[in-house]
């Protein structure tokens, strides 16, 4: 039975590369390969409408999901409205509208497992 | 010396066509060498000062100009290449005006064009007043003056680094190289002329490749106060008092920012130059995936060409500063005349 000390663990703020879960990183990226093109330059970001009001940014979304903090990516990726401005800022050429896209898919593909 | 008998054609006028030429002549070669604007020296004509050292332009023109005052040199300004004809290694060339007879060797020194920065129209160039050029702001240099369309003295500039590099929507996929370092030297003579501006850099990354640059940039953030953030301007708009809005997203704090300033410097990358692709069809010659022209070797071969006796030399095979442009015409009349000597 568990009890209450009055004091939890904290997870710490360390990203433990080696035992993050990089399942929805290889989803997207083996159904969008342009996914691996960005260079964090924040073009997406900045003209999100969604990052203007809330916490999002496009250009974070894609580095969370490659380092495998899930948790994290779970939180936020509801809150893009696909309005694909983004893939039309982006020097790249990332399909940034379907890495939101797939990466809500891959939590539902993968949602009977723990992420 | 028999070197007189071999005849050189070199087209363009430029930095590299005239350091190769200068070489080459000094080696004994008569040199036809072709320009198309009215006087040699190209593009750094039209600049005011140069980095890493900001020393005058002019100076560097001098030495130019001092390398093709040979008597082996024809110098043709206000010229095109019209017709080639290529038999057994050597070239029957003509200009629109006459026939330049046989050259036993071409050297293609066509250098850039800049970006035409009206093809990103998010950035307002030609539809916002204050919008402009790194050029335009070097020619705002040399006139002394740095006022905006209203005539008044800017009191916040942005630089938005990139435009028209590393940009796959513009098809330009590579980097310009020169537009940083040019970025931190243009914002330090910004806080030169107008001491009481601020200057903010928007960058995707800094790239301080050569040496002394580094140090430029360290310089501008000690000296000058240049402010930096890192993050892609998306868009830019007016505002109704006149003053243009950019949107970017500070990426290292995770928001979007936006700012008004005075007046916004757009730093134009390169591309290989109209003039230069022209050629392509007349010498039979191949560009790579970045637009330039395809060398025959990426380490020990870059100032050849696919065709026997047709050599390549400065920003026409890639962005270049002035420094490895003329080591690299030099590099070229090296090879030039290795290669006349077997030929």
């Amino acid at each position: 039975m568990a009890r209450n000390f009055g004091f939890a663990p904290i997870k710490g703020r360390v990203i433990d590369f080696d035992r993050n879960d990089k399942r929805v990183f290889e989803y997207v990226l083996e159904r969008e390969p342009s996914f691996a093109l960005c260079i964090g330059c924040g073009g997406c970001a900045a003209t999100c409408s969604a990052a203007n009001f809330t916490e999002f940014s496009l250009r974070k979304l894609n580095i969370l999901i490659r380092r495998g903090e899930n948790d994290e990516v779970r939180k936020i990726v509801d809150r893009c409205m696909l309005c694909g401005k983004c893939t039309l800022v982006c020097p790249r050429g990332v399909n940034t509208r379907n890495v939101v896209f797939l990466t809500r898919e891959a939590f539902e593909e993968f949602d009977n497992y723990a992420i | 010396m028999h070197n007189k008998e071999k005849h050189i054609v070199i087209i363009g006028g430029g930095t590299a066509g005239c350091v190769a030429a200068g070489r080459l002549a000094r080696e004994g070669y008569r040199i036809s060498l072709i320009e198309k604007d009215k006087k040699p020296g190209g593009k750094i004509n039209n600049w005011y000062q140069l980095f890493p050292d900001r020393r005058r332009s002019v100076e560097v023109t001098d030495y130019i100009n001092k390398e093709i005052d040979h008597p082996l040199i024809d110098l043709m300004t206000g010229t095109e290449l019209d017709k080639v004809k290529y038999k057994n290694g050597k070239f029957s060339i003509s200009t629109g005006k006459s026939d330049l007879g046989q050259a036993d060797a071409v050297l293609i020194a066509t250098g850039f064009d800049l970006f035409d920065a009206t093809r990103k129209e998010e950035y307002g160039y030609g539809i916002y007043d204050n919008v402009i050029t790194s050029l335009d702001l070097e020619n705002m240099f040399h006139s002394g003056d740095i006022l905006t369309t209203k005539e008044e003295i800017p009191k916040r500039v942005g630089i938005v680094h990139c435009v028209g590099s590393r940009d796959e929507k513009v098809g330009n996929f590579h980097c310009s190289k020169v537009c940083c370092v040019t970025a931190v030297k243009q914002a330090i003579e910004i806080k030169e002329h107008i001491p009481d501006s601020e200057v903010f850099c928007f960058y995707m990354d800094m790239r301080m490749f050569g040496p002394y640059y580094e140090e430029l940039y360290r310089e501008s953030q000690e000296k000058w106060v240049v402010n930096y953030i890192r993050g892609k301007v998306s868009e830019v708009s007016e505002n109704i008092e006149g003053r243009l809005v950019i949107k970017a997203e500070d990426t290292l704090l995770g928001k979007p920012i936006r700012m008004e300033v005075d007046m916004l410097v757009l730093m134009v990358g390169m591309q290989n130059a109209k003039a230069g692709l022209n050629l392509q069809d007349k010498f039979g010659i191949q560009t790579g995936v970045n637009g330039f022209f395809r060398i025959r070797d990426n380490h020990y071969g870059n100032n050849l060409s696919n065709v026997d006796g047709l050599f390549y030399a400065g920003t026409c095979t890639a962005p270049m500063n002035i420094t490895d442009t003329i080591s690299h015409a030099r590099a070229a009349a090296v090879e030039i005349t290795e290669y006349l000597s077997k030929n």
